[in-house]
């Protein structure tokens, strides 16, 4: 713990003398505040991204995950028989957690919206209903085909979700690269941040003899610098933060129809997200010109 | 306080200074003198840590110099009041600022001190300009304002790099008469100068030691200038 704060120090030292003693530098500043605002500014939307492939990845593939039917349809007398035959095939098909037939409440709960209350489903020759669990890989359908059509011939293995498995391979991938895109953002704000303490640093070499003649240490001289990047980045992306945050409350959002686009939106805490986006921008100001000062300091040496 | 043992340095060709062994004891007061371009400026910043030296041992308050971490010398500065030839200011801050700028780097600023700036002030004859640009100040003034940031800190020991070449016979006499009340304080005094008339007005206040560099090593250059 008193590493910790030793190490932010130079942030909470009081006088206001260090931040004095380098020259003000207008235009760089501006350059330094906007940049970081604009990095902050595409966090956001990486994130609002990242969070809605991944609720979209989740959802659709608990949505796979139970979306697989076999259809019985046999004679009266054969359908028992065929729906014993078929829960057979499936507990033992690998990539299935579990099947079952549906009861005829539960059938004609299914059929009910179509033809009214009161239907007699037992004495119709309705299809049996097996539901089909799988998990996360999935089954060999060609494979289960095959052996259905010879324990079971009546059987149809229907499908009709699958075809939304790549669609879920996609949405996760997006929500990776949402994320791979927050790293490369953080880091090219830490890289930005490099070369303008770099420049700013070379640029005060003067300043920084002078500084060292009248025995300023270098965590001293060092903070001078910090603490003006760490606060200029921070001020940059709490200003980009707030405008991403406003542009992604104005998404419109909540409609089951639009899918993806109109879940662009941030639900429930996740709202709190973007809150993390400044401090961390400031954090990486932080790490990135201290490194940059020691090595300027230790080259000036 | 400051000790150099069979010191050598070059600043990549032949040796500058050579075999130089010297002790600055406490309380004492010194002259460099030496042609123009003879290691002056080289030997004080052997003294205050801004050079390490080619061969040989520097030992400032007794730690070798080579030993010492830059934190180390940054503290070893804090007592040393270093008087540039070539007066170097943070020229966007005025100058009881710049002045002041050992005690702000230092975190250590009390009341007390300030008041001593505003002492050190009129001392060196600099009132009224405290709040001027270093970049506009006279050569002279300039001179006078590194010697009272020297002073600032109060610092054991004042090494000076020609403190009064800029300025005229009067204001000269001045600011080595503060020198000399800082001496009979007991701060050590070095000046490098090629003043002669300075030396010996000083040599009528105190007792004064000349050291002399010349063929790359230090001599006493005796009581007759
Ligand atoms: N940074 C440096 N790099 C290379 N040579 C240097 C450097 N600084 C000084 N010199 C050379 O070292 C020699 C001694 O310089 P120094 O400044 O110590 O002399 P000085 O006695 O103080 O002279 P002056 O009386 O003119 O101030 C000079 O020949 C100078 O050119
Ligand atoms: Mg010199």
């Amino acid at each position: 713990m008193k590493r910790f704060l030793e190490f932010f120090k130079p942030l909470m030292q009081a006088d206001l003398g260090a931040d004095r003693v380098v020259p003000p530098s207008g235009f760089t500043v501006r350059l330094t505040v906007f940049t970081s605002a604009a990095m902050a500014f595409l966090t956001v939307f990486a994130l609002a991204l990242s969070l809605a492939a991944d609720r979209l990845a989740t959802n659709w593939g608990e949505e796979l995950a139970r979306s697989s039917t076999i259809r019985i349809s046999a004679p009266a007398g054969q359908m028992a028989a065929q729906t014993e035959a078929a829960l057979k095939v499936l507990t033992q098909t690998p990539g299935v957690v579990s099947a079952r037939a549906l009861t005829a409440e539960e059938q004609q709960a299914l059929l009910e919206p179509w033809f009214g209350p009161g239907l007699p489903v037992d004495q119709l020759p309705v299809p049996q209903l097996i539901e089909i669990a799988e998990t996360a890989q999935g089954y060999d359908s060609e494979g289960l085909r095959l052996r259905l059509q010879a324990e079971a011939p009546g059987a149809v293995l229907d499908e009709h979700t699958r075809w939304r498995k790549p669609l879920v391979a996609a949405a996760s991938r997006l929500n990776l690269l949402g994320w791979v895109s927050i790293l490369l953002i953080t880091a090219t704000t830490g890289a930005m941040v490099t070369l303008a303490a770099n420049a700013s640093l070379a640029a005060n070499a003067q300043v920084i003899e002078v500084l060292r003649l009248v025995g300023a240490t270098d965590g001293y001289i060092a903070s001078a610098f910090v603490r003006r990047y760490t606060l200029r980045v921070l001020t940059g992306a709490a200003v980009g933060t707030v405008l991403g945050f406003i542009a992604i409350l104005l998404m419109p959002g909540g409609s089951d129809a639009g899918g993806f686009l109109t879940g662009l939106r941030f639900q429930g805490w996740h709202w709190l997200w973007p809150a993390v986006v400044p401090p961390l921008a400031a954090l990486v100001a932080f790490a990135a010109t201290q490194a940059a000062a020691r090595r300027v300091l230790g080259e000036l040496a | 306080m400051i000790e150099l043992n069979n010191v050598a340095y070059s600043y990549g060709g032949d040796a500058l200074l050579n075999d130089i062994s010297f002790s600055l004891a406490p309380g004492s007061f010194h002259f460099l003198t030496g042609p123009s371009g003879s290691g002056k400026t080289t030997f004080l910043k052997l003294c205050y840590g801004a050079l390490l030296p080619t061969d040989g041992d520097v030992r400032i308050f007794d730690h070798s110099a080579r030993d010492m971490g830059r934190d180390a010398v940054a503290y070893a500065r804090r007592r040393i009041g270093v008087v540039h030839q070539d007066c170097k200011f943070l020229d966007h801050l005025p100058v009881n600022e710049n002045i002041a700028l050992p005690l702000t780097v230092s975190g250590q600023a009390t009341p007390d001190q300030f008041a001593n700036l505003q002492e050190l002030m009129s001392w060196v004859g600099l009132v009224g300009r405290g709040n001027a640009l270093p970049p506009e100040l006279s050569g002279g003034e300039r001179q006078r304002a590194a010697l009272a940031r020297a002073l600032i800190m109060s610092p054991d020991v004042i090494l000076a790099d020609e403190p009064t070449g800029n300025v005229d016979w009067e204001m000269s006499q001045r600011l080595l008469r503060l020198l000399v009340e800082l001496n009979k304080m007991g701060k050590t005094v070095m000046i490098a100068t090629h003043d002669l008339a300075l030396i010996r007005a000083a040599k009528a206040q105190v007792s004064a030691r000349v050291l002399r560099i010349s063929n790359h090593t230090l001599q006493s250059a005796g009581v007759d200038l």
